[in-house]
């Protein structure tokens, strides 16, 4: 299976499709968990062959524990990174897009929030939001701002959430932000406070 | 027009012969007031009395952006065209009084782009020149790629060069100069954006190089405005209004509803915005659909017309205006 | 102060309240007796002399007021104005806008005098004299939007167009009807709509973009927009829903005349010459029930719109908790009567 079924959302929801070989002069990958097997499938297509001596590879196992380091590692691309966490990848990525030239293309596999991270960074370095391939693979757990405090918790999978900053109760809305990386949360109990339904594990 | 943005009245301040092809014209307001600040790449629809034929044709301005005393457009003299441009060139006259559009922007600048990488053919650099001003007031990155057929053609070569220096390259036909675009693209940061404005080839050449070399679509921007082509004399009718008439072979359909009496909306004039989408009620014929807004489904449904650019060869058209 | 504005609050004790000029020329928002979506434009051209759309941008005696609460509001979170870099162009061309419409339509107010780039803003109001150089950030307090923004009534947010489409890439939002300009910004036209309810079937959202995709410069629009408030809170803000959320529940029969009002959005866009960006102000006024109900026909008009309108705008609008209260009360001036067309009072 490559394609995760999504249920119909609102309109800010970004839509994921399956990556595909681009053309270009320098290919970067950027995957979490799961997500390295959507870079697999890819690489496993004749037309990627000749895409390896250019390719990067920027690798985070997933929050659940799934880490595919060993399959990438056997494609042999020209560049492969394994980081701790996609914080610690950060400065790399910011100084691979600073270097790079039009002509780049970008991929990102995994779970909603590395994608959007991703999609975020090549923004900011002036790409169109367009110009990412993105390719859904491993947990639905969502990455959500607290409209309140502004800090973001990661990895959220129950609905109605505890805020990890400011502790206040939040139902998780669908309403996403690309320029955050991140799903809306708000406060369930704000009218009547302390009465809090009990929480579901919403995102698998 | 039909968004009811005001007329501006003006006078012909000034008519410059630039080379053997191209006049230069001035305009300033008939009383004396600013004329409306604009941003590079923006269009005004100059309208004309050519001997009892109402004419409006979209010319780039080429003045700065933020010289509100005078607006200033570069007309290109065409043999074959309509007319329009041959008006401007025989008839108009410092003195001469006028009616411009509001300035309309379907060519805007990408702010967010870490570099504006323009390319112009022949008259296609005008709206470069306000966007060139525009980018260094702002202290914006830029390069301009200018192909023109030769030297003595090369308008606003040395005005460029003496303004903006190493960032202007000038390329001529004629002495077989042409742009290495394979490694201009390839050397570009990240966050380049392409602007392209000149003869349909050129548009297309550089849009097909740059997509094979993973220029996303997004970050490759061209104008190309379409004269409305001649064609054959053709009967509508229009429903709403309750009139019938011929469109002669010189005249567009715009222009023709228009000298009915009919208001029609219009922005660009050349088939790109979108704003004269007509709905056709019934089509017994062949609509030459000239635009660049429709998509094929609905060229091929007959359904849609673009008065400003498109034709129609048959026995009956009718139009919901 | 000057007599020409009223002391009052927006939060704690409330004093807000609307003087009788100031419920005469209230743009009540309903022109027939139930209420649906639509894209309901028209060209934003002056009106009538006292109304609302006697000038572009309109200043009431709530005015010095609703910047000492925008100020307040600044303080507390000042991710309520930001601006994306690429759009402090479009700041500039509002700033002209706004100070060249006021010192025209309020000379007795606001002055600028222009000597080139030399430019000398005088806002009496608020007592603020300000030489600095037009384009120039560094000559101004804040950046241009902000600074204008600061001392103009109503919502701001600003629009980069490309691609077809918009982008709402800076604002000032401190009067908002619960939307976060930090989360929101940075969004297409219709991501930053996607919460809304039934429009986007109704391909509202794609007719009123294509629309303004040819909004032309000096050609403005305008339309309506509304909702319900409890007390007079301009700051209606997610970010501090859980301290305005509660009052919704403490509503009675004896005040909700005193504390519910109808919260009216006077929303206009504009194009911008030097940017081509498009600026959508989104003026709030509000009325209480009690001041409402004093004109008949809005009274009525109200009963009908409130008791017909679907739960899901109602929710969506967060007033279905109280909507039978609000019955209530405004049942009580509804005779039954046919109202007349149009917005103006009978």
């Amino acid at each position: 299976m490559t394609k995760t079924m999504f249920e119909p959302s609102i309109t800010s929801r970004p839509v994921y499709g399956v990556l595909s070989p681009g053309v270009g002069s320098a290919h970067l990958f950027v995957a979490d968990g799961e997500g390295a097997d959507a870079v697999c499938d890819l690489f496993a297509k004749a037309e990627a062959a000749e895409m390896k001596a250019a390719s990067h590879i920027i690798y985070m196992p997933g929050a659940n524990g799934c880490d595919k380091t060993a399959d990438l590692q056997a494609l042999g691309v020209a560049q492969f990174y394994r980081a701790p966490s996609f914080a610690s990848a950060q400065s790399r990525l910011a100084k691979v897009l600073a270097d790079a030239h039009m002509g780049l293309q970008i991929y990102a596999a995994g779970t909603e929030g590395l994608m959007a991270q991703v999609a975020a960074l090549a923004q900011a370095a002036g790409l169109p939001y367009e110009a990412v391939q993105m390719e859904h693979r491993g947990s639905l757990a969502r990455r959500v701002q607290c409209v309140h405090c502004k800090g973001v918790t990661e990895n959220v999978r129950l609905d109605p959430f505890h805020c990890s900053h400011c502790g206040l109760s939040l139902f998780v809305r669908d309403h996403f932000s690309r320029r955050l990386a991140a799903f809306q949360g708000v406060n369930i109990d704000a009218e009547d406070p302390g009465q809090v339904p009990a929480s579901v594990e919403r995102f698998k | 027009m039909s968004v009811g943005a005001p007329k501006i009245p003006v006078v012909v301040a000034e008519v410059v012969e630039v080379n053997a092809l191209i006049k230069r014209f001035r305009f300033q307001r008939r009383d004396g007031a600013a004329m409306p600040v604009f941003s590079g790449g923006s269009h005004v629809v100059v309208e004309m009395d050519d001997h009892g034929t109402r004419r409006m044709n979209p010319y780039s301005l080429m003045s700065h952006p933020a010289d509100t005393l005078g607006y200033e457009i570069s007309v290109r003299r065409d043999e074959v065209g309509r007319g329009g441009s041959l008006y401007m060139h025989t008839h108009v006259r410092p003195g001469m009084e006028m009616v411009l559009s509001q300035p309309v922007n379907l060519f805007p600048l990408d702010a967010r782009a870490k570099k504006h990488l323009m390319i112009a053919g022949g008259i296609g650099i005008t709206p470069f020149l306000a966007q060139m001003a525009q980018v260094e007031a702002m202290g914006g990155r830029f390069e301009l790629h200018y192909s023109v057929r030769s030297p003595a053609l090369g308008a606003y070569v040395e005005h460029l060069q003496e303004q903006y220096g190493s960032r202007v390259h000038v390329y001529y036909d004629e002495l077989k100069q042409q742009i290495d675009l394979k490694t201009l693209l390839k050397s570009q940061p990240l966050g380049t954006h392409i602007y392209v404005c000149g003869p349909k080839g050129m548009i297309a050449w550089v849009k097909a190089t740059a997509a094979a070399m993973g220029w996303p679509a997004l970050a490759v921007h061209s104008e190309e405005f379409l004269a409305p082509p001649v064609g054959l004399a053709f009967e509508v009718q229009l429903a709403a209004s309750g009139k019938s008439f011929t469109v002669q072979p010189n005249q567009s359909l715009l222009e023709a509803i228009e000298a009915a009496g009919v208001e029609a909306p219009y922005l660009c004039r050349g088939g790109a915005c979108g704003q004269c989408e007509t709905d056709v009620l019934r089509c017994d014929g062949h609509i030459e659909h000239n635009d660049h807004w429709l998509t094929d489904a609905q060229k091929a449904s007959h359904t849609k017309i673009m008065p400003c650019v498109s034709r129609f060869r048959g026995a009956a058209l009718i139009l919901d205006r | 102060m000057s007599l020409d504005f009223n002391v009052e609050t927006f939060r704690g004790d409330y004093t807000f309240k609307n003087s009788a000029k100031a419920i005469k020329r209230f743009p009540f928002p309903f022109p027939e007796d139930s209420y649906m979506y639509s894209v309901n434009m028209e060209p934003h051209v002056p009106g009538a002399v006292g109304s609302v759309f006697e000038h572009l941008f309109d200043v009431d005696e709530h005015y010095v007021a609703e910047m000492r609460d925008r100020a307040q509001v600044l303080a507390e979170d000042p991710l309520r104005c930001q601006t994306l870099p690429h759009m402090e162009l479009a700041g500039w061309d509002l700033l002209e806008l706004i100070m060249e419409s006021k010192a025209r339509d309020y000379p007795q107010w606001f002055e600028l005098h222009k000597d080139g780039d030399n430019w000398h803003w005088i806002n009496k109001p608020l007592q603020i004299e300000q030489k600095f150089t037009f384009m120039d950030a560094s000559t101004l307090p804040y950046g241009p939007m902000e600074y204008i923004t600061r001392q103009t009534q109503g919502d701001f947010t600003l629009q980069d167009q490309r691609d077809d489409d918009l982008w709402i890439e800076a604002g000032m939002v401190t009067t908002q009807a619960d939307w976060s300009l930090d989360f929101d910004i940075g969004m297409s036209f219709k991501q930053w709509h996607a919460p809304v309810p039934l429009a986007h079937q109704m391909n509202i959202f794609d007719r009123a973009l294509k629309f303004l995709l040819k909004l032309q410069h000096g050609a403005p629009v305008r339309r309506f927009n509304w909702t319900m408030t409890v007390d007079a809170l301009l700051d209606t803000s997610p970010e501090n829903y859980p301290k305005w959320g509660p009052s919704k529940t403490t509503m009675t029969p004896e005040t909700i005349g005193h504390r519910q009002h109808l919260r009216v959005e006077l929303q206009t866009l504009h194009r911008l010459p030097r940017s081509n960006a498009i600026v959508f102000p989104i003026r709030c006024y509000l009325i209480r029930f009690e001041e409402l109900v004093t004109v008949p026909k809005w009274a009525r008009r109200l009963h009908r719109v409130v008791r017909d309108i679907p739960d899901e705008l109602a929710t969506y609008k967060g007033f279905l908790r109280n909507k039978p209260l609000m019955l209530d009360y405004l049942a009580q001036f509804d005779d039954g009567q046919p109202t007349s067309p149009g917005f103006g009072a009978d």
